[in-house]
């Protein structure tokens, strides 16, 4: 059991207790005033319906109070460090934010009149130029809503790359280090490839011979893709990576580059340079746009010569006389493989990202690629000998530890994440990559001060030394300060309660009170 | 007859002409509490090694394969209401399905318990 | 730079406790081909005033919806979003949160998600909604990947009226994953005597079809959806615009067995097409083939209410190339604006919104249909409409434009195959003006006189 002070409200100090608002509103309250309704004949047909949907209103200060006491209940960027690896979770400036809201950005509509909207369109014109510039790439698709739509777009382009040349039937397998984000095979898969793993080296890296072999297994005639991420979910840069490249196009196949880690080299390094065809660019983990508590994001797809033709509709031209949006495949002569997305992508991730990238700069970004490796570093440097660090070497943006070191503790991945969140900090990511066992993957990213790293670390080593010392209450128990303890996610599975419904009448509300 | 086991930690029980099969002690371990089946419904022909039902946890998939060729006669319906049949009597009451066997020379290929509680030793 | 707290101190400090003698040898394991002394050839760093100053330019060369008399929509509408809902999701806590992985530490993530996926629910008249899409269109497609493994068919049929971008995603999603799409022709004809029906084989899995359409028809589907499931179907249902469901029967009631829209009207801004916040929502029986997350109400160790992402095995983390969707990363934030959009307005509240859209949409047809040449296509409309005009439409949009007008959207545009050039499909909401009507139809009147 807890022992925090139990208070008659529920509420504990500034830690304050909120009901749902279907417990709070009614049906009739609102928190918007609107004009009166003019006095006109209906013309809704069959299709009207008799009365109005069942859903509570509240007043504007319940509303405001309501999800200011919700927000109070997250961890944040803003308030801590979140060290969870592949996230990428930087500073958000909020110059992003007042940019995107400027009405020129924010309260456009996406089939006005080209004419009416040359300056978004010279928007979406300018941060294209900077993704290519950065990548080394000649083409980007900017119509991906996220990461994972960001790979399909770059999937669907070596799909119809291949289909061109004649090759569907026979090209359909698609290589996956088993060290890949599930979005990798999960993408694979929905356009109708097989997938084919790649184990890892002991280095943490893809087997070059394993690779070669498998690349091989026919010839490398039915071999569509690689899907492989650089930097990889351990953290290393793929050593091989340019070998890889050459021995996959030697054969035909396409190079798939996840980019999610293009934090750890952006400014310094470029895709271009090492063969890759397509890469997804996600503009809220690099390029600094909020994450909003799981999206929205944004997913630009950098492709080279060989994808560029059959990039998605639409896109952007520059023709000398204004910018034109090409929206249908009779207004171009290229292959383009279609549409991903009604309109044209997310405009406001656009304006927020290429915010950023203006004020960091050629020189800003190189030193966003530096400091975030080396704040990696340090994490590492510091806590491979007291936890286990499973490879060799530097890392790039993210410091990559097993379980080793608790063995024996009774204590596991999941209890030591959850005892860290008592000492507030969200845990970093944990039980992934798959490929070492229960895996810790820290990753600070470059917008940490040194004083902040050195109370992580130091918090990291007397949770070591708690572990190993025995005093399981702290992990087992954990967390017991935060606004709700460990919750039962069986239970949520067994009997899935997706939505709020009326209370039986003569149930006994049990749990918590409303206020 | 005495129990076989596959490496996949299916376990098949033979009576006449019905086998029996579930998933093992050691499995449904690995898996945590399990949330979900979704078992074959009766008629389904599989062939060995086919995908033939599922087994979830919260954090984890599988697939359970058919130990052996032939026709399901059975699903457990039980294990839609109750999963955690699976997870308190993986050997009984927590049965996954039963099949007829259209090559019962297979089972010579399956693993006795000596075996199985060997291979699960080495896997640690 | 002002977003980098690391001093050179610092930098030589943390280098000496790795043991590195530069940042260099950090990045050893890039090959030498592709080291890159030299910053690349792009501006070099900004105050933040600069930055706001060259933005700022881009932005003024636009016209914004709120500057004109403003009748554009297909899809995206201009709505009043209050002030409170932007203070909302500009909280820190709820902008600069990750996904809610470690539910003791995000339940205002996940209470809203709990709070949006009941508010779907009821709105659409399904029983489980999940956390969001990336938008209406990519809903749609997932609807019919979804619909096929339900069925275990491999064909859709599409309303010859769905709005052309969605029907582009859906064809384009289905074809490149071995599916088959069929679509009707187009015509303008209500719902209910759509000739869906008839093209519906052994392989179809689903019909899709939309309300309002494309054109800005509704109708009860009643009927066709009863008949598309005498057939072993699937009925599909897109709301692109979700504040019409304030006012028309909700397709839960009209028999649809998956809904999808878009929801950007609740709280959401134009944004030029995105970010917006696709809605999906089904029967309970189809609850493990639904994409997406889904937030569900558990207890925690002390036996109080909490909420986690739950049904995760779903899910491309864990079932990767089995997953039900690719989808990650949704609509978080924008889940956010619509729910709390909708909590201010409650159900009397979005009522009379909607009320207030539609009459802003009659009188609207009143003053557009008096111009001589001008005339209405649909029967029944919520908030939008489709006339026909006596001149391509492109043609009297620009024009329009030119008088500082912003009249709709051509048909043309997003079909221009699709032998409707004289079509124009205009959009009233309740941000539409007794002086925004008038100022329309005396440019029209101009502008086809």
């Amino acid at each position: 059991m807890s022992t925090t002070k139990q208070t008659y409200s529920g509420n504990q100090g500034l830690v304050l207790e909120e009901a749902l608002i279907f417990e709070i509103g009614v049906v009739s309250k609102c928190g918007v005033d609107m004009e009166a309704i003019p006095d006109t004949g209906s013309m809704l047909g069959d299709c009207a319906a008799e009365q109005a949907v069942d859903l509570p209103g509240l007043s504007e200060p319940e509303a405001m109070r309501h999800y200011v006491r919700l927000s109070q209940k997250n961890h944040s960027i803003d308030a801590g460090l979140y060290p969870l690896g592949s996230c990428t979770m930087k500073h958000n400036p909020r110059l992003n934010e007042k940019m995107a809201r400027l009405p020129g950005f924010g309260d456009i509509h996406p089939l006005q009149p080209q004419s009416s909207v040359q300056g978004a369109l010279q928007l979406m014109d300018t941060l294209a130029h900077w993704l290519k510039t950065l990548t080394g790439m000649p083409a980007v698709a900017l119509s991906p809503k996220a990461g994972a739509h960001g790979e399909l777009c770059g999937m669907m382009a070596i799909r119809a790359a291949i289909e061109a040349k004649g090759e569907l039937e026979t090209r359909k397998r698609v290589l996956v280090p088993e060290s890949a984000h599930g979005t990798n095979p999960a993408t694979a898969a929905l356009l109708g490839f097989k997938v084919d793993g790649i184990p890892a080296d002991a280095d943490g890296r893809v087997d070059l011979q394993a690779f070669k072999a498998k690349l091989n297994e026919n010839g490398g005639q039915d071999v569509a893709a690689i899907m492989l991420t650089n930097p990889n979910t351990c953290g290393l840069f793929e050593r091989d990576i340019i070998e890889i490249a050459d021995a996959l196009h030697e054969v035909g196949g396409y190079f798939y580059c996840d980019g999610a880690n293009f934090n750890a080299i952006v400014g310094r390094v470029r895709p271009g340079d090492l063969g890759v065809d397509a890469m997804h660019i996600n503009l809220h983990k690099t390029f600094s746009t909020p994450h909003g508590g799981g999206g929205p994001g944004s997913g630009p797809t950098v492709l080279s010569d060989r994808l560029a033709a059959f990039a998605p509709l639409p896109f952007v031209v520059d023709d000398g006389d204004g910018f034109k949006l090409i929206e249908d495949a009779s207004q171009t002569d290229q292959p383009s493989f279609g549409r991903m997305v009604a309109f044209h992508g997310q405009m406001g991730m656009f304006v927020r990202a290429l915010s950023y990238m203006m004020s960091h700069g050629s020189d800003g970004l190189r030193q966003v690629a530096e400091d975030a490796v080396l704040n990696a570093n340090y994490v590492l440097a510091s806590l491979k000998d007291l936890m286990s660090a499973p490879f060799n070497g530097p890392c790039m943006h993210e410091a990559l530890f097993d379980d080793g070191f608790l063995k024996g503790t009774g204590i596991d991945t999941l209890d030591f994440a959850k005892a860290m969140i008592d000492e507030g900090y969200h845990p970093m990511t944990m039980y992934f990559p798959l490929v070492v066992h229960g895996a810790m993957l820290i990753e600070p990213t470059e917008t940490e001060s040194k004083a902040t790293l050195d109370l992580f670390i130091g918090t990291m080593c007397d949770l070591v030394a708690g572990a190993k010392s025995g005093d399981l209450a702290r992990f087992k128990q954990a967390p017991e300060l935060a606004p709700r303890r460990r919750l039962d996610e069986t239970l949520a599975a067994r009997n899935p309660v997706l939505r709020w419904r009326q209370p039986e009448p003569d149930a006994q509300v049990t749990g918590q009170a409303a206020e | 007859m005495s129990k076989k086991f596959t490496k996949d930690h299916e376990w098949i029980s033979l009576d006449g002409d019905i086998a029996t099969v579930g998933i093992t002690a050691y499995a449904q371990e690995q898996l945590g509490d399990v949330v979900f089946v979704e078992v074959p419904e009766a008629g389904r022909q599989v062939s060995q090694g086919d995908d033939a039902a599922v087994v979830e946890s919260v954090k984890a998939a599988s697939e359970v394969y058919a130990p052996l060729s032939g026709e399901v006669v059975e699903g457990n319906g039980a294990l839609e209401a109750n999963p955690e049949l699976v997870n308190q009597s993986p050997d009984e009451d927590g049965w996954f399905f039963k099949m007829t066997l259209s090559d019962a020379g297979q089972l010579d290929e399956l693993m006795d318990e000596a075996a199985y509680q060997a291979f699960v030793k080495e896997l640690g | 730079m002002r977003y980098l707290p690391l001093t050179q101190t610092d930098r030589q400090d943390m280098l000496a406790t790795i043991g590195a003698a530069s940042v260099d040898d950090l990045f050893v394991d890039v090959p030498h081909a592709a080291h890159r002394a030299e910053n690349v050839d792009l501006p070099r760093h900004q105050s933040e005033m600069q930055v706001e100053r060259q933005l700022a330019a881009m932005a003024n060369k636009n016209t914004s919806a709120s500057q004109v008399p403003f009748f554009c929509g297909a899809g995206a509408y201009k709505h009043h979003v209050p002030a409170t809902v932007d203070h909302i999701i500009q909280r820190s806590e709820f902008l600069t949160s990750y996904t809610p992985y470690q539910p003791e530490i995000t339940q205002g993530t996940l209470q809203y998600l709990f709070e949006f996926q009941t508010q779907v629910s009821e709105l659409t008249g399904m029983p489980v909604a999940n956390a969001s899409m990336y938008d209406g269109s990519t809903a749609a497609a997932e609807a019919v990947l979804m619909a096929h493994r339900v069925t275990r068919k491999t064909r859709a049929v599409l309303s010859g009226r769905l709005h052309p971008h969605y029907t582009a995603v859906i064809e384009n999603l289905s074809e490149m994953g071995g599916f088959h799409v069929a679509q009707t022709p187009l015509q303008f004809d209500d719902l209910g005597n759509d000739d869906v029906l008839a093209m519906i084989d052994d392989d179809t899995s689903c019909v899709v079809i939309q309300n309002p359409d494309f054109f800005g028809n509704v109708s009860d589907f009643s009927a066709l959806a009863a008949k598309v499931q005498e057939k072993g179907c699937l009925l599909i249902a897109v709301v692109p615009e979700v504040l019409s469901l304030g006012l028309l029967k909700r397709p839960g009631d009209m028999g649809a067995d998956i809904v999808v829209g878009e929801g950007q009207s609740l709280g959401n801004g134009l944004n030029f097409g995105g970010p917006y916040v696709g809605l999906f929502a089904a029967r309970e029986k189809h609850i493990r083939q639904m994409p997406g997350r889904l937030c569900g109400e558990t207890v925690d160790a002390d036996g109080k209410r909490g909420f986690v992402l739950t049904l995760s095995t779903r899910e491309q983390h864990i079932r990767r190339d089995k997953a039900t969707s690719n989808i990650c990363t949704n609509s978080g934030l924008c889940s956010l604006a619509f729910t709390a959009h909708m909590t201010l307005l409650g159900g009397q509240g979005l009522r009379h919104l909607s009320k207030l859209n539609h009459a802003r949409a009659v009188q609207l047809v009143e003053a557009l249909t008096s111009v001589d040449g001008v005339s209405l296509i649909n029967r029944a409309f919520f908030n939008e409409f489709a006339i026909r005009l006596p001149r391509p439409a492109n043609e009297v949009v620009e024009a329009l434009a030119d008088k500082g007008v912003l009249g709709g959207v051509p048909a043309s545009r997003l079909l221009p195959h699709g032998h409707v050039d004289d079509v124009l499909i205009v959009a009233a909401t309740e941000v539409t003006t007794d002086e925004d009507i008038v100022a329309y139809q005396q440019a029209l009147q101009e502008v086809l006189s």
